[in-house]
């Protein structure tokens, strides 16, 4: 949201508003940019047509990793690197391992999983943002609208803002 | 998000806060000069701390000979703390992660507490297991690392190791599951600082948070994986924990009912440690439209639940010592209970068994000064559960002539204060610097649970106008 003035914010007070309202915006041909909620509310990301998100598979993907890695790492130490004879029983002791595979898997997936997510949303520490409207980690739900990617004028968007409604209508 | 819920449940925020008082409430003892009561209590775990401090330093020094162990009775009083901090240290992320999965509501205004708690839990377990490496400099030769021995390597068929494991990962888990959820709360922080201070560290930990739908809809899965992975992994830590015990020869120990009873005793405990820590923050915050009754009652059905389970689990231990026809298993147990630590036995079924099951009457579960009272007994229980198991399971060995007692000395006990002056000192931090309920979950939660909720009301009177 680098741009300064090109922005029509529409803001909610409820959140079942801005649920019903996005689709009421969507209807009268006009493209929504993103709606900002000080927290989650269910069925909006599929209201604004947002694709579902691959996390989960990101998620499995690095559970996979850390499987392999901790039975690489525990493989390579006790089987053949260093073996050691521990009660006269088999090198490749495979259940004595199931707990460190687990912790690996465990492990692999939490960090994988909240990098992957702070990735895709650019998230990182320290990063500077433009906040559209401070109430939004509050208790209003602010719908923005980019003029640029739109066909309506900003007084019929406006309009319809306020017919969805919208308790104020802004301009940034 | 208006879910339908059913007109029996008592509501989880009363009070009839809006949006905005949520933020306004939890926000400003963040924001505020401390309180009287705060710098009181922060400064008397201070203390606790530097007189703990004094002793573990003190024990690092000279070696683990100042504690009170002997020939017989090699794990006492050290090993039993490590084991009640790492079973307190469960509720945080049951709370959080189980209740989430379960979808219960009532989770929402304890689950950052309660994970910060589990958190600070497991770092005093953590200062335990240092102590009894002796040398805690050489700490590191408990991970696998290239070294210049050979490389000599760990053994992973050892469940010491496994707990090594289990102990950093659940630790680092349950750390980033706390901070995760901690992050939408930090941006309302920082979109509220007034001071430039504030607006650049809440700035700095809050990521550039937005609270974009987007950002929302993977944030919610990512709190969901996580709270899938993080449910075994719960469970897999005190089973890892009790197999310490169960995989010796040690009579008392040597038994498959372990990791079970051990679970269920650690969320027990936990959940204990939980509810005294919620009546004195509910108190001192002045919380209690958020933290009602309500919460305390559940809190306390657990406490009673898992209770339940621990009493069958001593039942069953002692009726498999018997059935088991192994003299030396009955012994251990019959020793346990009319032995020279029969006190500290029934102190432990007395706090353990018969306490929780008087929150059987509804009465007795909603009075806060009994609840307060229990929380503390049950924990007493659960410390003596883990001094009967290793102390009296030791202490009579195979010959006679080795039979001996165990006494602690000044620096077993200094560092158990040490562990208490950590937990409290990093808590009352916590409760100063950050919000101690996750307003956006409390938020998302609050059409159909709070007491009239204002809005829809304000909503239609300005209707009417129009």
């Amino acid at each position: 949201m680098s741009s300064t003035t090109n922005y029509i914010l529409g803001v909610y007070d409820d959140e079942d508003e801005v649920l019903h309202a996005v689709s009421e915006i969507k209807a009268k041909g006009i493209k929504i940019e993103e709606v900002f909620t000080p927290f989650p509310i269910h069925g909006l990301d599929t209201a604004l047509g947002h694709p579902r998100t691959r996390l989960p598979i990101a998620a499995f993907m690095f559970g996979c990793l850390g499987l392999v890695c901790a039975q690489a790492l525990i493989n390579y130490t006790m089987v053949f690197d260093w073996p050691m004879i521990i009660g006269g029983k088999d090198f490749f002791a495979l259940p004595d391992w199931i707990p460190i595979t687990f912790e690996g898997t465990v492990l692999f997936t939490a960090f994988g999983l909240v990098t992957t997510f702070c990735i895709s949303n650019g998230l990182y520490p320290g990063k500077e943002v433009e906040v559209l409207d401070v109430r939004i980690t509050d208790d209003r739900f602010v719908m923005a609208i980019n003029l640029d990617k739109n066909k309506v004028g900003a007084a019929d968007i406006t309009k319809a803002l306020k017919d969805s409604g919208a308790v104020e209508v802004n301009v940034k | 998000m208006s879910h339908v819920v059913s007109p029996i449940r008592e509501k989880l925020v009363s009070g009839g806060k809006s949006y905005h008082d949520v933020t306004h409430d939890i926000c400003k003892q963040v924001e505020g000069e401390p309180t009287k009561e705060w710098k009181w209590a922060f400064g008397i775990s201070c203390i606790i701390f530097a007189y703990g401090a004094y002793c573990l330093f003190y024990t690092w020094w000279q070696g683990i000979g100042v504690w009170g162990l002997n020939k017989t009775v090699g794990w006492a009083w050290d090993i039993t703390n490590f084991v009640w901090w790492v079973g307190i240290g469960h509720a945080g992320t049951l709370i959080s992660a189980v209740l989430l999965l379960f979808r219960q509501k009532w989770r929402t205004s304890i689950n950052r507490s309660a994970e910060a708690m589990t958190i600070f839990a497991v770092l005093c377990a953590a200062s335990f297991i240092l102590a009894h490496m002796g040398r805690p400099w050489l700490a590191h030769w408990a991970l696998p690392l290239p070294n210049t021995f050979g490389s000599l390597w760990v053994n992973f068929n050892s469940p010491l190791v496994w707990d090594v494991f289990a102990i950093s990962t659940y630790l680092s888990v349950s750390l980033l599951f706390w901070y995760m959820g901690l992050v939408p709360d930090l941006a309302t922080i920082r979109d509220r600082a007034t001071t430039k201070g504030r607006k650049f560290w809440y700035g700095l930990f809050s990521l550039g948070w937005t609270g974009s739908a987007k950002t929302w809809a993977r944030y919610e899965y990512m709190s969901l994986i996580l709270a899938g992975i993080s449910t075994p992994l719960v469970l897999s830590v005190h089973t890892i924990v009790s197999m310490d015990f169960a995989t010796s020869v040690i009579p008392g120990w040597h038994t498959t009912i372990f990791p079970p009873y051990f679970v269920a005793g650690a969320i027990f405990s936990g959940f204990a440690m939980v509810q005294t820590l919620l009546l004195i923050t509910r108190v001192v915050f002045k919380l209690e439209d958020y933290i009602t009754i309500e919460h305390i009652e559940m809190m306390n059905i657990v406490i009673t639940v898992t209770g339940s389970i621990v009493g069958i689990a001593y039942l069953t231990e002692f009726f498999i010592a018997w059935y088991s026809g192994v003299e030396y298993e009955s012994y251990a147990f019959i020793n346990r209970a009319t032995g020279p630590y029969w006190w500290a036995y029934w102190m432990m079924m007395t706090c353990n068994v018969i306490s929780p099951q008087l929150f059987w009457s509804k009465k007795i579960r909603t009075s806060l000064l009994v609840s307060f009272l229990l929380s503390i007994v049950v924990n007493v229980g659960m410390w003596f559960e883990r001094f009967v198991i290793i102390v009296t399971s030791l202490h009579r060995d195979y010959i006679p002539s080795s039979w001996a007692m165990f006494s602690p000395t000044r620096y077993d006990i200094g560092d158990y204060i040490f562990s208490f002056g950590l937990f409290f000192t990093l808590f009352f931090l916590f409760a100063k610097f950050l919000p101690v309920v996750n307003m956006a979950e409390v938020k998302a939660v609050m059409k159909g649970v709070s007491t009239n909720y204002p809005a829809k009301q304000a909503k239609a009177a300005k209707k009417s106008e129009e």
